[in-house]
C-alpha cells in the first residue's frame, strides 16, 4: 500500500527530524541556561559536554550563545541545524508538502536577522519554528515512510539529547532540567510543585511525549511499521532490537533505583541509540554500489 | 497623482498593449482599465508583496552560486484567441516535422538522399549520435516535450527563434506565475477569461506513460534530476512533485540485465519511463562522458532493447542545431506538404563562401549566433558590439565556418514592464511548450513570455538579468470555454524558480 521510497530520500528525511529536534533541544537548554550561565561559569562547560563538544578553556556566556546557537561552522548550532534542515529539505521538496518546506525555507531565512536581538527572542523563535513543523508535518503528511522517517529521527534524537542532558545536569536542580525539557508545567500537572519524581518523569512517564520512554516507544513503531516482522519469534531488524531492549530495561527498572542506577542507564542508552542510528542507516540507507554496471 | 500608464513611453520596438499613445489594443483593454486608476503607491506594493511572497516559498533561481528571487513582472502579456490558434498550428506543425526530421535522421536518411540537407550538416553535427542509430523508440516520439521560442518583430509578426527538443526548461515558471499572479491580483481574472494553465502536469505525465516500453501496462515513471545544484532543480521538483512520480538522481538507479531499477527502502524497484532532464552527454557513462556520475552506466542498452524509455530522445540535439533550423522551413513542405505557418527569422548559412564574406564584411549589422549556444550564449549582435568584438567573432567565423549563423537584428517586441515606480517598455520574447503524447501535440495555454529588464537589452535570458511575465490566452468566450478546458485540479505546488537557461536550454 505505502509506495517504496528512494533510500536517499529516506536518509535524507531522517535526518531533516533530528536536524529540526537538535535546533530545537539546543534551543530550550541554552534559554533555560542563560541566567546559570552569569553566575556559575562551570554551567558553560557543562552545557559544551552535554553536546559532546570540545570544551574550551575560558568561556563566557556570550561566547556560549554564539558558539552554540549563531555560528555557522559549529555543525552542532543552533544556525548550522536549520541551515542543514534546510538545505536538505530543498533537496527533496517534491515528497514534502510545499507547507512544511516552506517553514523550513523561512525559518533559514529570518534567524540570521535575530542575532542582533536577546538571545531570548531568537531561541524562542527557532523553538516556535520547530514546533511549527512538526505540526505542518504532522497535519499535511501521509502516515507513510517519508512521514516514519521523520518521526524516528525526531524520536532518536530526543533520547539521544535528553540524556545527555541529564548526563550533564545530574546534579543541576530539578526545575532546569524540567524546563530544558519542556516538561515543567506538564510535570506540575502532574505531580504537584515537588522535586521527587523529576527523574521518573523525565525517563519514564508513558503520557509525556518528550520522555525517553515514549520517544523510544514512537521510534519503536515507526521501525516496526518500516520493516514489519515476518518470522514467529525474535525480532530481525536489529536497531528494532536495540530500542525495544533499552526501552524494556528502563520501563522494568524499580523505581527506588533508579538514582543510583542513573550514570549506568543513561550510558546505556548512548549506546543503544548509536547502535540503532548504525542500523538504521544498514538496513534504509544502502547506497548503490560505487558506479557499476553488470552486464546483460 | 497620474494614472499609472500616463508616463508611458512607447519605444521604437512594436509595442504589445499599446497601439500608439494611450490607446491599449483590444486584448488589453479590460487589463488597462482595470490597472490604470490603482495608482502607483498600490501597484508597488502589490509588487512587493509578489516579491516577499517569492522569497519565502523559495522562488529563486541559482545564479553564480547564490539563490536569488527570480522577478516576476505584475503587468501580464496577453494573446488573444485568434493569435493563439496560429501559434498553436504553428508549433504543432514544427513539432510534426521535427519529429519526422529526426526519425530519418536516425533512421533511414531519406531526407539526405533526396537532397533536402545536405550530407555534411549530418555527420558535422556534434549532436548526431551514432549510438541512436536505428534506434525506435516505443511509440515512435522523440520529442516529448519541445519549446519553441518566438519573438515579435517590428512590424508585429511572430517569428521563431530558434527550437528546443531536447530538455526545454521554464514550464516551472508558467505554473508559479500564474499562481502568484492569481494571489496577488485576483480581479484582473474576473474582468476575462484567461485560460488555465495548471493542465501541464497531468498532460506530461500521459504523454510520458504513452510512451512506456511495450507490454508494460502501468509503468513507473521518474523523472532525472542532476541534483540540487543544477540551476533547475526546483522546476524538476516542482515537476515530480505535481506529476507525482520520483525524483531520481543517478545514484539512485541501477542498470542490471539491460533493465534499469532504482533504489529503495524495499529494495530495488523497475523503471520504464525515464523524464531526463540531464543532457545526453552526462546520461550513460558507458556511451557518452565516462567520467560523468549524473546519469546510470547501461541506461542506453536498457533503452535500445526496448526495456526502459528515455524522454527526451537521445540524440534530439540535431534538431537543436541552428543549422538545421534554416532548414525548417524546407523540413515542412518536405515531411508534411504545408507551407511554414510561423517563418524563421531571416538567416544566412555561412557555409557558402559568397554569403560568408558577405556576412562578414556586414557583420557589424547583423546578429552573429553559434550554431550551439543556448541561452544568449556567445551571440555577438553586431549594431551594439564593439570593434573589438567584432573582429574575434570574425576570426571565430573564419575559422569555423560551420558553428556560426548570421540573422537580420530584430528588434523584440516591447511590453509595459514595472521598473521603480512606473511602466516603462522592454523588450520580451515567448516560449509555448508543446507535449507530444503520439497522438497528439499540445499545447500549454501561454508559455513563458521572458523580459529583459536592463533598458534596450535584446537578450532575454535571467543570466543577463532577466525577469519574466505571466502568459495570459484569452479564451473565445467563458461560458463556452470553462466547460471543455477546465482541468481536474492540480496537487498543491510551491512556487520555484532558476535561471534555467544556462545549463539547459
Amino acid at each position: 500500500m505505502t509506495r517504496p521510497l528512494l533510500s536517499r530520500i529516506a536518509e535524507t528525511l531522517y535526518w531533516i527530524g533530528r536536524y529540526v529536534e537538535r535546533a530545537d533541544d539546543t534551543a530550550r537548554l541554552l534559554d533555560v541556561s542563560v541566567h546559570r550561565m552569569l553566575d556559575e561559569p562551570e554551567t558553560c562547560r557543562s552545557i559544551f559536554a552535554v553536546l559532546g563538544l570540545s570544551p574550551v578553556a575560558s568561556v563566557s556566556a556570550p561566547a556560549v550563545i554564539r558558539r552554540l546557537a549563531y555560528d555557522l561552522d559549529e555543525p552542532a548550532s543552533i544556525a548550522a541545524s536549520i541551515q542543514s534542515a534546510r538545505d536538505s529539505a530543498r533537496g527533496v521538496r517534491e515528497v514534502l508538502a510545499s507547507e512544511v518546506w516552506e517553514c523550513l525555507n523561512v525559518t533559514w531565512h529570518h534567524l540570521s536577522a535575530l542575532e542582533s536581538q536577546p538571545p531570548h527572542a531568537y531561541l524562542s523563535f527557532v523553538r516556535e519554528r520547530a514546533a511549527l513543523f512538526f505540526g505542518l508535518a504532522d497535519t499535511s503528511m501521509s502516515r507513510d515512510d517519508c512521514w516514519r522517517f521523520i518521526v524516528l529521527g525526531r524520536s532518536l534524537e530526543r533520547v539521544d539529547m535528553t540524556t545527555r542532558l541529564l548526563a550533564v545536569h545530574l546534579d543541576s536542580d530539578w526545575r532546569l532540567l524540567l524546563q530544558a525539557s519542556g516538561a515543567d508545567e506538564s510535570f506540575t500537572r502532574t505531580h504537584g510543585a515537588r522535586d521527587g519524581e523529576v527523574l521518573e518523569f523525565l525517563l519514564l512517564d508513558r503520557l509525556f511525549p518528550r520522555s525517553v520512554v515514549y520517544s523510544l516507544l514512537t521510534a519503536e513503531k515507526c521501525l516496526r511499521a518500516l520493516a514489519p516482522d515476518t518470522t514467529r519469534a525474535g525480532v530481525a531488524d536489529s536497531a528494532q532490537a536495540a530500542i525495544g531492549r533499552v526501552r524494556a530495561g528502563l520501563e522494568y527498572a524499580d523505581l527506588n533505583e533508579l538514582r543510583d542506577r542513573l550514570p549506568e542507564l543513561l550510558g546505556t542508552l548512548q549506546e543503544a541509540c548509536a547502535a540503532a542510528g548504525e542500523a538504521i542507516a544498514k538496513r534504509f540507507f544502502q547506497h548503490r554500489e560505487a558506479m557499476a554496471w553488470v552486464g546483460a | 497623482m497620474a494614472d499609472i500608464f500616463d508616463k508611458y513611453v512607447m519605444a521604437e520596438a512594436w509595442d504589445e498593449m499599446f497601439e500608439r499613445a494611450g490607446v491599449p489594443r483590444p486584448q488589453y483593454q479590460a487589463l488597462f482599465a482595470a490597472l490604470q486608476p490603482l495608482g502607483v503607491r498600490e501597484l508597488r506594493s502589490r509588487a512587493d508583496q509578489l516579491a516577499r511572497m517569492f522569497t519565502h516559498r523559495g522562488v529563486t533561481f541559482d545564479y553564480a552560486g547564490v539563490e536569488r528571487p527570480f522577478p516576476l513582472d505584475l503587468i501580464p502579456r496577453i494573446i488573444d484567441a485568434a493569435e493563439w490558434d496560429l501559434v498553436t498550428r504553428g508549433v504543432r506543425q514544427r513539432i510534426r516535422a521535427l519529429e519526422a526530421f529526426l526519425d530519418d535522421v536516425y533512421g533511414r536518411h531519406q531526407v539526405f538522399h533526396d537532397g533536402v540537407v545536405p550530407w555534411r550538416l549530418l555527420h558535422s553535427s556534434p549532436h548526431y549520435h551514432r549510438e541512436a542509430h536505428g534506434w525506435r523508440p516505443p511509440n515512435g516520439v522523440r520529442v516529448h516535450v519541445g519549446g519553441t521560442d518566438l519573438i515579435r518583430d517590428e512590424r508585429g509578426a511572430l517569428h521563431v527563434l530558434e527550437d528546443n527538443v531536447r530538455t526545454p526548461s521554464g514550464v516551472s515558471y508558467v505554473l508559479e506565475n500564474r499562481l502568484a499572479m492569481t494571489r496577488t491580483l485576483p480581479t484582473l481574472f474576473s474582468e476575462q477569461f484567461v485560460r488555465p494553465v495548471e493542465e501541464y502536469p497531468a498532460r506530461l505525465l500521459a504523454a510520458l506513460r504513452a510512451a512506456a516500453p511495450a507490454g508494460v501496462s502501468d509503468p513507473t515513471v521518474v523523472l532525472l534530476t542532476p541534483g540540487v545544484y543544477n540551476a533547475a532543480y526546483f522546476e524538476h521538483a516542482l515537476l515530480a512533485r505535481l506529476m507525482g512520480v520520483e525524483l531520481v538522481e543517478g545514484r539512485d538507479l541501477v542498470c542490471e540485465g539491460n533493465r534499469l531499477y532504482m533504489v529503495t527502502t524495499y529494495g530495488r524497484r523497475p523503471v520504464h519511463v525515464v523524464y531526463r532532464r540531464v543532457d545526453d552527454d552526462y546520461l550513460d557513462p558507458l556511451h557518452f562522458r565516462g567520467d560523468s556520475v549524473l546519469g546510470c552506466p547501461g541506461l542506453v542498452n536498457a533503452a535500445r532493447l526496448g526495456n526502459v524509455t528515455i524522454a527526451n530522445g537521445v540524440g534530439n540535439g540535431v534538431a537543436d542545431d541552428k543549422l538545421v533550423y534554416t532548414y525548417v522551413p524546407d523540413l515542412i513542405g518536405y515531411y508534411l506538404g504545408e507551407s511554414p505557418l510561423l517563418p524563421n527569422v531571416e538567416t544566412y548559412r555561412l557555409d557558402d563562401p559568397d554569403v560568408r564574406d558577405d556576412v562578414l564584411a556586414r557583420a557589424g549589422e547583423l546578429v552573429l549566433k553559434p550554431v550551439d549556444g543556448a541561452g544568449g550564449k556567445g551571440i555577438v549582435i553586431g549594431p551594439v558590439a564593439t570593434d573589438e568584438q567584432l573582429a574575434v567573432v570574425r576570426r571565430a567565423v573564419r575559422d569555423d565556418p560551420r558553428g556560426w549563423i548570421a540573422q537580420r537584428p530584430v528588434l523584440l517586441s516591447t511590453s509595459p514592464t514595472l521598473i521603480g515606480e512606473w511602466p516603462v517598455p522592454r523588450h520580451i520574447d515567448l516560449r509555448p511548450f508543446a507535449v507530444n503524447d503520439g497522438e497528439d501535440v499540445w499545447l500549454l495555454p501561454g508559455g513563458l513570455t521572458r523580459v529583459a529588464l536592463p533598458e534596450g537589452e535584446l537578450v532575454v535570458n535571467s543570466s543577463r538579468g532577466g525577469g519574466s511575465k505571466d502568459t495570459w490566452v484569452l479564451g473565445e468566450t467563458p461560458a463556452a470555454a470553462i466547460p471543455a478546458t477546465v482541468a481536474p485540479p492540480a496537487a498543491q505546488w510551491s512556487p520555484s524558480r532558476t535561471a534555467a537557461w544556462e545549463d539547459e536550454q
